[in-house]
């Protein structure tokens, strides 16, 4: 028997990887997100034009077909432009940045304040649990756009407002699943072990129990930051996302709709084609994810 | 000679007095440990004997207050080292837990945690007791590893549990229950699991440690074998009581009470000598009985030969051999193995 030198790469984590890997898709998911997430973040420097800028922005050069020159500052508009002049790639990119923002951004933190929440319900049981459970399965119950509309209604626009009703439409399905997952893995074996060590319950449920409980919410996370951008779209769509001087993605297409009937395909194609390709991208990712953690499907 | 009596002033590891532990329910009340006692002085191994369901686990995990509802632990007393654990807080219940009495569960693959390496869950253990720096910690855990007969603890200790064979967990395992060197260890079963090779290794090692820190041990097993090479005393229960109780010796060669005496009969090696090749194991006739529906008196009765209409009350604990007063048993009619009718 030879261990030496096999240990660390044979962490569950490590193996986690290594089968992800195995599917093709799943890498063309994870390699078109990585350049979604890189373009995103390097926006400024490969983006003619900042978008948000309307000084940079030139009126005469609206609604110009794709691979127009523009008229006065020197590159060419090769998704065309919309209604202001704004150039559609740049637009994209920066509104990548907007969507993306808004849908890791609530789904980490809906994550974190979900699963606190069903640990909690999960541990403390009776009628702590009863009360958080009802409360998820009432905000569950109501239809995510109808509740969206009325938090936003109250609340305002503006990115962070969008983000905190993503959260608070969000959390209760990490809290769920974290429950559940918690009371299955509290009646494990290490569990009554980890007791007999004399461990203080609040390391129990986060030290043993919580990792234990983290792969189907990795797949939740993954399969909501997914959710939350199509939401955010939406919601930017009807016109109570984010504001108009910052364009994500929906705000993008609900620009260009009205431009549709007249042939102006480009305006809303062109941002829809990017949130398509990234919504398709992390949900490639997230199934692979749940194929992967799921010990019912391994080996 | 070494009979309990003769430790009288020394105060013992441990004392059960009267142990109830009921399961509520939705049927009715089980009385799983119904009025358990036995003293279990330092150093010494006790084999607590039974079949399934007889009520054996359930009393390792009352002294460690890890019953979970519907069960509770609602009458006697729990004497560690003279203190009641029952008038205990679970605060001070828990310092005590993994600290001086420590438990091994049956299933070593179970009992670690899959995703945690083996050094994070043994250096929780020993800072959960001690506030020791990590460093310590860890050498601390190196140190009981090697103890328990581990190759390479430091390897061992960067690895996942699956990647140990199933002696190895065990070791672990006995290793994370020894890290404090506790003054009590329950040991459920801890060896069921494995080959009989490696039985046989842990168990002798387990005899060395125990007899070498003075710690008492309590062996809860359904396989007589394996007690009878590693007690002092064995105490057999039988649907929630303690139906004989005595030294080794006097319990494996002289049972007085027909449900050891039965549990001996249906062992292949107690056998050999008198029994054919190919011939069938002797059986106790019957079923255990189920606690919801208890026969009044001897809970044994109704699959006993020898019941007689006494056995409708319950029998005391007695000592049938006036030159034996440690070997206890409960029964109306106590004795010798009967002369087999076939």
């Amino acid at each position: 028997m030879n261990w030496r030198g096999r240990f660390d790469e044979h962490s569950i984590w490590w193996r986690v990887a290594a089968d992800f890997l195995r599917s093709r898709i799943a890498i063309a998911g994870l390699t078109v997100l990585a350049l979604v997430a890189l373009a995103a973040i390097a926006a400024p420097w490969i983006t003619p034009q900042n978008p948000y800028d309307l000084m940079q922005l030139d009126v005469l050069d609206a609604r110009l077909k794709p691979g127009t020159p523009s008229s006065a500052a020197g590159y060419t508009y090769w998704l065309g432009t919309d209604g202001q002049g704004r150039d559609l790639y740049s637009a994209i990119v920066y509104g990548l940045r907007i969507s993306l923002l808004v849908g890791i951004g609530s789904a980490a933190i809906a994550a974190v304040l979900g699963t606190g929440i069903g640990l909690l319900a999960a541990y403390a049981g009776g009628k702590v649990d009863a009360a958080l459970m009802r409360l998820v399965d009432l905000l569950l119950s109501f239809p995510t756009i109808l509740m969206a509309l009325m938090i936003l209604a109250y609340v305002g626009k503006g990115v962070g407002n969008v983000v905190l009703t993503l959260v608070l439409l969000e959390w209760a399905y990490y809290a769920r699943t974290a429950r559940g997952q918690a009371l299955v893995e509290t009646r494990r074996d290490y569990v009554e072990a980890a007791r007999g060590q004399g461990i203080p319950p609040w390391r129990i449920l986060s030290g043993h129990i919580l990792p234990n409980c983290l792969p189907p919410l990795l797949v939740i996370g993954a399969l909501q930051i997914a959710r939350a951008i199509t939401l955010e779209a939406t919601l930017s769509f009807l016109g109570l996302g984010v504001p108009i001087t910052e364009p994500s993605l929906g705000l993008l297409i609900s620009n260009g709709y009205q431009y549709l009937l007249s042939n102006e395909y480009w305006i809303s194609f062109f941002p829809g084609v990017a949130l398509l390709a990234t919504i398709v991208a992390i949900n490639l990712v997230g199934d692979q994810m749940r194929d992967v953690l799921n010990p019912r499907l391994q080996r | 000679m070494s009979t309990a009596q003769t430790h009288v002033e020394e105060v013992p590891t441990l004392e059960l007095r009267d142990l109830q532990t009921r399961f509520h329910t939705r049927d009715g009340v089980l009385p799983v440990v119904d009025g358990v006692s036995f003293t279990l002085a330092r150093g010494k191994v006790l084999g607590l004997v039974g079949e399934s369901g007889s009520g054996k686990s359930v009393t390792g995990f009352s002294i460690m207050g890890l019953v979970d509802p519907p069960g509770r632990v609602e009458g006697g007393q729990v004497l560690f080292q003279g203190r009641d654990l029952l008038q205990l807080s679970n605060a001070e219940r828990r310092a005590l837990r993994g600290d001086r009495i420590a438990m091994i569960f049956q299933d070593p693959m179970a009992t670690l945690n899959p995703v945690l390496r083996i050094d994070t869950q043994m250096i929780e253990t020993v800072q959960a007791h001690r506030s020791v720096s990590t460093a310590t910690a860890r050498k601390q855990a190196a140190d009981t590893l090697a103890l328990m007969g581990l190759s390479n603890a430091e390897e061992r200790l960067r690895a996942y549990p699956h990647q140990l064979s199933g002696g190895m967990r065990q070791r672990v395992a006995i290793a994370i229950a020894l890290l404090h060197g506790p003054d009590l260890i329950i040991a459920d079963e801890p060896t069921t699991a494995l080959d009989v090779t490696i039985q046989a290794q842990i168990l002798s090692e387990m005899q060395k440690l125990v007899a070498a820190r003075g710690t008492a041990l309590i062996w809860i097993s359904h396989d007589l074998s394996v007690v009878a090479g590693l007690a002092d005393e064995i105490a057999v229960m039988y649907a929630g009581r303690i139906v004989e109780h005595g030294t080794v010796d006097q319990v494996l060669d002289n049972p007085q009470h027909p449900y050891t005496q039965g549990l001996i009969g249906s062992l292949p090696s107690a056998n050999s000598r008198t029994q054919r090749r190919g011939a069938r194991l002797r059986q106790i006739p019957g079923m255990a009985p189920n606690l919801l529906q208890m026969p009044a008196g001897c809970a044994f009765a109704p699959r006993c030969a020898r019941a007689s209409a006494a056995c409708t009350t319950m029998p005391e604990m007695t000592a049938p051999l006036s030159d034996e007063p440690g070997h206890r048993a409960r029964c109306f009619h106590p004795g010798p193995v009967a002369v087999e009718r076939e």
